[in-house]
């Protein structure tokens, strides 16, 4: 991990993160769906740059390969071929066309992250001032808490080492002023990278486009859920995200992550606390029961405390 | 064994002591080790089990041996924590019992039913527990189940735990206030004074059996061996 950015956000910790280099500009990566010809470069300039080699799969009849994000693929081709309104030419008799629509699955880099949200390491998940969420494998203990966290269902924990990884957006690269290999591999541009209110103002342009073209329902992924995202979509239908995969309509940090890691931590652990200390000052204030003595419980009288004498001399 | 010169009892045997110790340290591992994955200013609780990844992987499989040695005491002790008729009365007397005015107190069994609901929280909290930990237990576990499936564990984990932790607190704290309680569970007997004062109706059915009459640990022994070997075995399982 590259620690000399700035980081804004650390998982498990509850002060405020270092704020000195706040001037950081925030970076984006955009991903028009609708220029996306399926070639699966940025799934091999991911595996190159980042080194990871993945168990070579089996074909299971579709484009999709490997058929999901694993700890050792941090980005996934997803192809799905629907049924869409006809748009563009003059054949007004058909009303439906066939498309495919392919989208690069991976890391969002949210805006307010539910990974790290979740995450019960110090350090293990940070976010930069430029955006990026990062993953400390080193600080990882392999919960997968961030598995829970996360609204697209995005980081794997590996079979060989029990640590979570994604999509990194190469902060590597980043970091000395590259863009991501995915990016750099992309033959049709249809990913770019750039500092967020550039690529928002690309998209926007892009949305025109489409819509000038027929796609009265283009648009721009950049989920206000999540506080936004530093990996942006043009789509199409953006009307309907699910028909990109799956791709989250609305997401947002699950309300039962956020009981889980919000507000119950204060409240549970100060309950805790109280009950440990109203236990404490009882005993201060009213003191204990007393192991009760033979007289107070038989009477004076009464020789209980001793073994009887019948029983000493049968002893 | 006479303590003070006072005859004494058994009230749990060697079996049911081990199986509370034991129970006891995999709780306190586990609820250390759970409160630092639960919330960040308890994190350095996961030193206790040798850092933070080992006290990922060890937590569920301490956490199974507690759940199998809870059955075992959980079965064992049914039937004395079955709801009584004075019970009802005792509890609206808590005002008597945290003031320390036992004398006012209806007799009741060999557990009162602050006990008894320390007992029924946890049967409640621990087979809790092992389901959503389960459904939470990566990497063995987890990926059999669907993620909003394990954010509702995760969230019920914590409430459960929270609950078990503080009957926990109730239940240690009960054990230093009632002087004469710690001497059942490390040496397994307490007074005849104690018993009569504190469990009354406990005290008179033991009262029938000739060796817990006699008072005395070896007395009891020598009883085992002679007549009622059998009866006494059953008993000190208890």
């Amino acid at each position: 991990m590259i620690n000399s950015q700035n980081i804004v956000a650390r998982s498990a910790t509850t002060l405020p993160a270092p704020h000195a280099r706040d001037n950081v500009v925030e970076v984006a990566k955009l991903i028009d769906v609708s220029k996306c010809i399926g070639c699966k470069a940025c799934q091999v300039a991911c595996m190159e740059w980042n080194d990871l080699r993945d168990d070579v799969g089996e074909c299971h009849g579709v484009y999709d390969n490997p058929m999901d994000l694993t700890a050792e693929s941090w980005t996934v081709m997803r192809f799905n071929e629907v049924e869409t309104d006809f748009v563009g030419g003059d054949d007004v008799s058909r009303e439906k066309e066939l498309s495919w629509l392919i989208r690069k699955d991976g890391c969002m880099h949210c805006a307010e992250p539910g990974c790290l949200e979740a995450c019960p390491a110090p350090g293990a998940i940070v976010q930069y001032a430029n955006g990026i969420v990062d993953f400390d494998s080193n600080n990882c203990i392999g919960c997968g808490y961030c598995i829970t966290g996360c609204p697209f269902n995005i980081p794997r924990i590996s079979e060989k080492d029990s640590k979570s990884y994604k999509c990194t957006l190469c902060s590597d690269r980043v970091n000395v002023g590259l863009e991501p290999a995915c990016v750099k591999a992309c033959p049709t541009n249809c990913i770019e990278f750039g500092s967020k209110k550039d690529m928002l103002a690309r998209a926007d342009k892009r949305v025109n486009d489409l819509k000038e073209r027929g796609y009265e329902h283009a648009g721009i992924y950049d989920p206000a859920g999540v506080g936004g995202t530093h990996v942006m979509y043009v789509l199409h239908h953006s009307d309907e995200p699910g028909l990109y995969s799956g791709l989250a309509k609305d997401p947002r940090i699950s309300p039962v992550v956020g009981a889980w890691k919000g507000i119950t931590k204060p409240i549970m652990s100060a309950i805790l606390g109280i009950t440990a200390f109203a236990g404490f000052f009882h005993y201060i204030t009213k003191g204990p029961k007393e192991e009760p003595t033979d007289e107070e419980v038989f009477g004076e009288g009464d020789d209980h405390h001793r073994v009887s004498r019948e029983e000493e001399h049968r002893s | 064994m006479n303590f003070r010169k006072q005859k004494t009892m058994l009230r749990y045997g060697p079996g049911t002591r081990a199986n509370h110790w034991a129970m006891a340290g995999a709780f306190i591992l586990l609820a250390l080790s759970g409160l630092a994955f639960f919330h960040p200013p308890f994190f350095f609780f996961t030193d206790m089990l040798g850092g933070p990844v080992w006290s990922r992987i060890l937590h569920p499989f301490i956490g199974v041996v507690l759940f199998v040695l809870f059955v075992i005491i959980a079965v064992r002790q049914l039937k004395y924590n079955l709801l009584m008729k004075n019970d009802v009365q005792w509890m609206r007397q808590m005002g008597d019992v945290l003031n320390n005015r036992d004398e006012k107190l209806p007799p009741i069994g060999k557990y009162n039913p602050g006990q008894k609901m320390v007992y029924w929280a946890l049967i409640l909290c621990i087979p809790v527990l092992l389901i959503t930990g389960v459904i939470m237990w990566r990497p063995w576990f987890a990926g059999f189940f669907p993620i909003p499936l394990i954010r509702v564990a995760s969230l019920v984990h914590a409430l459960a735990a929270f609950i078990a932790i503080a009957t926990i607190i109730v239940h240690v704290y009960a054990a230093i206030w009632v002087k004469g309680s710690i001497k059942a569970m490390t040496r397994g007997r307490v007074t005849h004074a104690w018993a009569k004062h504190h469990h009354p109706l406990w005290y008179e059915e033991e009262m029938k059996d000739p060796s817990q009459r006699a008072g005395d640990e070896n007395a009891s022994e020598r009883d085992t061996t002679s007549h009622h070997g059998d009866r006494h075995d059953s008993r000190t399982s208890g």
